[in-house]
């Protein structure tokens, strides 16, 4: 490479700091399918539900979703400022899914919000459709994106794709159930916590069934997870869901929910282990040769260092604030 | 064929240009939602602190009805919004690899110092009225303002830097030029900064200020006495007079920074061509032919014109100053008809809202502006009108500075996505256009219902029959004693 006077001349402050970025970046990413996670869930279990549980999902669902939503633009955005060129190149390469998803987050932003405003039975009808499609289809469309992105694969729709999405739709189930566990009382509670267990079940055959086709179809990208980092991930996959069936049945809500948390945990850092040292797999990019200058990295250290504290003290806020079990009559 | 902007209608599926379309409608509908937020956040302040200091009924409602508003308007925004930032993926990739150290930063800081903020403080301000103390609500409020600010503020660093780029260098990486970070503070305190923020913020205020006193001038119409609208419609008058003032003096300065700066844009907000000294002004355009329309020139223009005065704004002072000509560029113009004509509509407007804050003033001194019908029918008609203003002026910014993207450096036309089909390209522009187009409608559709129902708790049912017109003015006498109760 035609690297470059200036840059030798600066370093990095700390000799890893891209390591460390493309490790937050796929923290951000994690938190995300974590948090807004249990939101698609939510939008999810919600079809199942009747007038009255409805409201109360609602409630529960109605202070926290736009800021959970928030970490998918804070994705975006670090990833545009420590890594341009695999920014540009994920969402111009998949332009058509990209759309997708917004058109998908669209649909469940405008529904649940829209509800409330007119009292018509029609009208509830067609919001609540989009809603539950809304959160139906975001997580599957960004299973597909995450899918395409680790394995560097340059068609848009195939199987590797498919079955990443499918993942992310259960765990996305069985993040809402455990959401929702914490939040309601009653009968609604106890089909939450049923849905609980089956959706975890559900999540270890999907992510079995998804590993095998990946070993067994050969997605035609790169790199292949190695056969210890694969039997980590299901080994983790197992034990998590194993933990939150064994909580779920002794109704230690938050110990479940941990579990959960887990799950989506072992799923994030086996998409980003396995992928090092590339960030870009499909352009052969590695984190190295992706990352901005030594100037632009520190100056996005120091603004991330400072505020991201902050943004998880707003929050354990948000959170305390609206604690406690949700009431149909509170949105 | 030539359209007037510069664009052959054989390339409507040209993939740059559907993207160039796509981005257009998208931010031409987003920077709405985003200037309610700016504008809308120092009212709620307000609301709420009076509400929590006073006690009085008034504030209470004051502050629902538009927390009702701001949160609608907020979805909105972020509805319309997150795509926005893909989108620089999406269909500018060459720019976004070019300027990513540049631009990623200021989108990623916005992220983490306003999203976070408005979207956690907004659900406190929505939902937790009872649920937290009396203070920490007005901090709430204040928080919520204060991110929709600091939004703005990284949006127009990472804008300014477009126009006037600084602290950074062309470096080649992995084969490719790219601008590689060399000075933070020149990159992101770029000489442009300081004018279009204040420029922009103030558009925002004056727009909201605008709607706040359309809606508050229909309510005092067809009742004279609600307390709660004359205290909204009052505030709106003295923010209106304040700020269209001073807009209209920034708004000269901050044309001769550009002038001096992007000398190109001030040529095409001028429709000049041939560079001259002692350029006139045209203070009122009128177009004597559809040529006109599509090709402003001094010549076929019917123009009321102020000798020399183009020179003297733009030099701050000389009237014999030289006005660089378009032709005078070894590149293409941008779209002159485009930036002339929306240019004009913007002074015209601002011009206007001075006139409104004036003869608002005015009527309060003389004792109410609850009995002048003329006025609040003209407040009423101008509601939509700050967000015209502040479009077209967003247009001249952008459009302006055609054909780059990145003034100097790079042209719009090498900042598109390479490989991108037409299909893909008009596919999504379709979608962009209808979804941002039903989220407008949807919007404007709600916030008429908002006003229905407001309109239905100050009228007693009897009166509340008549739409409008002069009946119910009267009737709104009936009226007097629901609405007596609102303090």
């Amino acid at each position: 490479m035609t690297e470059l006077v200036s840059m030798s001349s600066v370093q990095y402050p700390v000799e890893s700091l891209p390591e460390l970025w493309f490790a937050f970046v796929f923290a951000v990413l994690g938190a995300y399918l974590l948090l807004d996670g249990f939101d698609f869930g939510v939008g999810m279990l919600y079809a199942r539900a009747d007038g009255d549980e409805r409201e109360t999902m609602h409630a529960a669902f109605g202070p926290v979703w736009k800021a959970n939503e928030v970490w998918l633009v804070l994705f975006g955005t670090v990833l545009f400022a420590a890594f341009p060129a695999v920014y540009a190149n994920l969402l111009s390469r998949h332009y058509l899914l990209i759309f997708a998803i917004l058109a998908a987050l669209v649909l469940r932003g405008i529904g649940s919000k829209l509800r409330e405003e007119r009292d018509s039975d029609r009208w509830h009808r067609v919001c609540d459709r989009s809603f539950v499609a809304g959160s139906t289809l975001a997580p599957f469309f960004l299973g597909m994106l995450v899918a395409n992105w680790r394995f560097g694969l340059e068609s848009t729709v195939n199987g590797t794709a498919i079955a990443v999405g499918l993942l992310l739709v259960t765990l996305s189930i069985v993040l809402g159930a455990s959401f929702l566990t914490i939040k309601t009382r009653g009968d609604l509670r106890r089909t939450m916590r049923r849905y609980g267990r089956l959706g975890s079940v559900g999540y270890v055959a999907v992510s079995l069934a998804t590993i095998g086709y990946i070993a067994l179809a050969e997605p035609g990208g790169s790199p292949v997870p190695s056969t210890a980092e694969t039997a980590v991930a299901i080994g983790g996959t197992i034990a998590f869901a194993a933990l939150g069936i064994v909580a779920n049945r002794r109704r230690q809500d938050y110990g479940w929910a941990l579990s959960v948390a887990g799950l989506a945990l072992v799923f994030v850092v086996f998409l980003a282990w396995t992928m090092l040292p590339a960030v870009d797999p499909a352009a052969a990019l590695s984190i190295r040769e992706a990352v901005v200058s030594p100037v632009a990295l520190t100056v996005n250290s120091v603004v991330a260092v400072t505020f991201v504290p902050l943004i998880v003290g707003y929050f354990v806020l948000l959170y305390s604030v609206f604690s406690g079990p949700a009431t149909a009559g509170d949105y | 064929m030539t359209t007037p902007f510069g664009w052959g209608w054989t390339n409507v599926l040209d993939p740059v240009v559907a993207g160039r379309a796509q981005f257009a409608v998208a931010l031409t509908i987003h920077i709405i939602f985003a200037a309610l937020s700016v504008g809308l956040g120092p009212f709620l302040v307000y609301f709420v602190v009076q509400e929590i200091r006073t006690g009085k009924q008034r504030y209470v409602r004051l502050r629902e009805f538009f927390t009702k508003v701001f949160a609608l308007g907020f979805v909105m925004g972020t509805v319309t919004g997150i795509p926005l930032g893909f989108m620089f993926g999406t269909n500018f990739a060459s720019f976004s690899r070019v300027a990513g150290e540049l631009i990623g930063g200021p989108l990623s800081f916005e992220a983490k110092m306003a999203f976070f903020l408005e979207a956690a403080f907004l659900g406190i301000l929505l939902y937790g009225r009872e649920r937290v103390p009396e203070w920490f609500y007005a901090l709430s409020s204040g928080f919520v303002a204060l991110g929709a600010w600091l939004s703005a503020f990284w949006i127009l660093v990472a804008n300014a830097w477009m126009q006037t780029p600084r602290g950074y260098e062309l470096v080649e990486r992995g084969g490719r030029t790219v601008a590689q970070l060399t000075d933070p503070m020149a990159a992101f305190f770029t000489p442009r900064l300081p004018w279009l923020f204040v420029h922009m913020q103030s558009a925002a205020i004056i727009s909201v200020t605008l709607a706040i006193a359309g809606i508050a001038a229909y309510f005092v119409y067809h009742n004279r006495d609600s307390e709660v609208w004359n205290t909204a419609l009052r505030a709106a008058v003295v923010v209106l007079l304040v700020m269209s003032v001073f807009q209209v003096f920034h708004g000269d300065l901050y044309a001769r920074h550009v002038a001096d700066t992007q000398p190109q844009k001030f040529a095409a907000m001028e429709a000049q061509y041939e560079t001259s000294t002692g350029a006139d002004l045209h203070v009122i355009a009128v177009p004597t032919s559809v040529d006109a329309l599509d090709d402003p020139r001094a010549e076929n223009l019917f123009t009321i014109n102020i000798p020399n005065l183009a020179s003297f704004l733009a030099s701050g002072g000389d009237p014999s100053a030289e006005i660089t000509g378009l032709n005078e560029f070894n590149y293409d113009s941008p779209p002159v008809a485009l930036v002339f004509w929306s240019f004009r509509i913007m002074v015209g407007l601002g011009f206007w809202f001075v006139g409104l804050g004036v003869w608002g003033g005015y009527r309060l001194l003389r004792g109410g502006i609850r009995a002048s019908d003329r006025y609040l029918i003209a407040l009423m008609c101008s509601a939509p009108l700050g967000f015209t203003a502040l479009i077209t002026g967003w247009y001249v910014t952008e459009v302006g500075r055609q054909p780059w993207i990145i003034q100097g450096v790079l042209r719009t036309s090498e900042g598109a996505t390479i490989g991108l089909s037409s299909a893909e390209a008009t596919l999504s522009l379709l979608g962009v256009a209808a979804v941002y187009g039903t989220a407008l409608v949807t919007f404007c559709y709600l916030v008429r219902q908002y006003v229905r129902s407001e309109r239905e708790r100050l009228l007693p049912p009897t009166a509340g029959d008549g739409d409008s017109g002069p009946d119910s003015g009267s009737n709104s006498d009936a009226g007097q004693q629901v609405v007596g109760s609102d303090d």
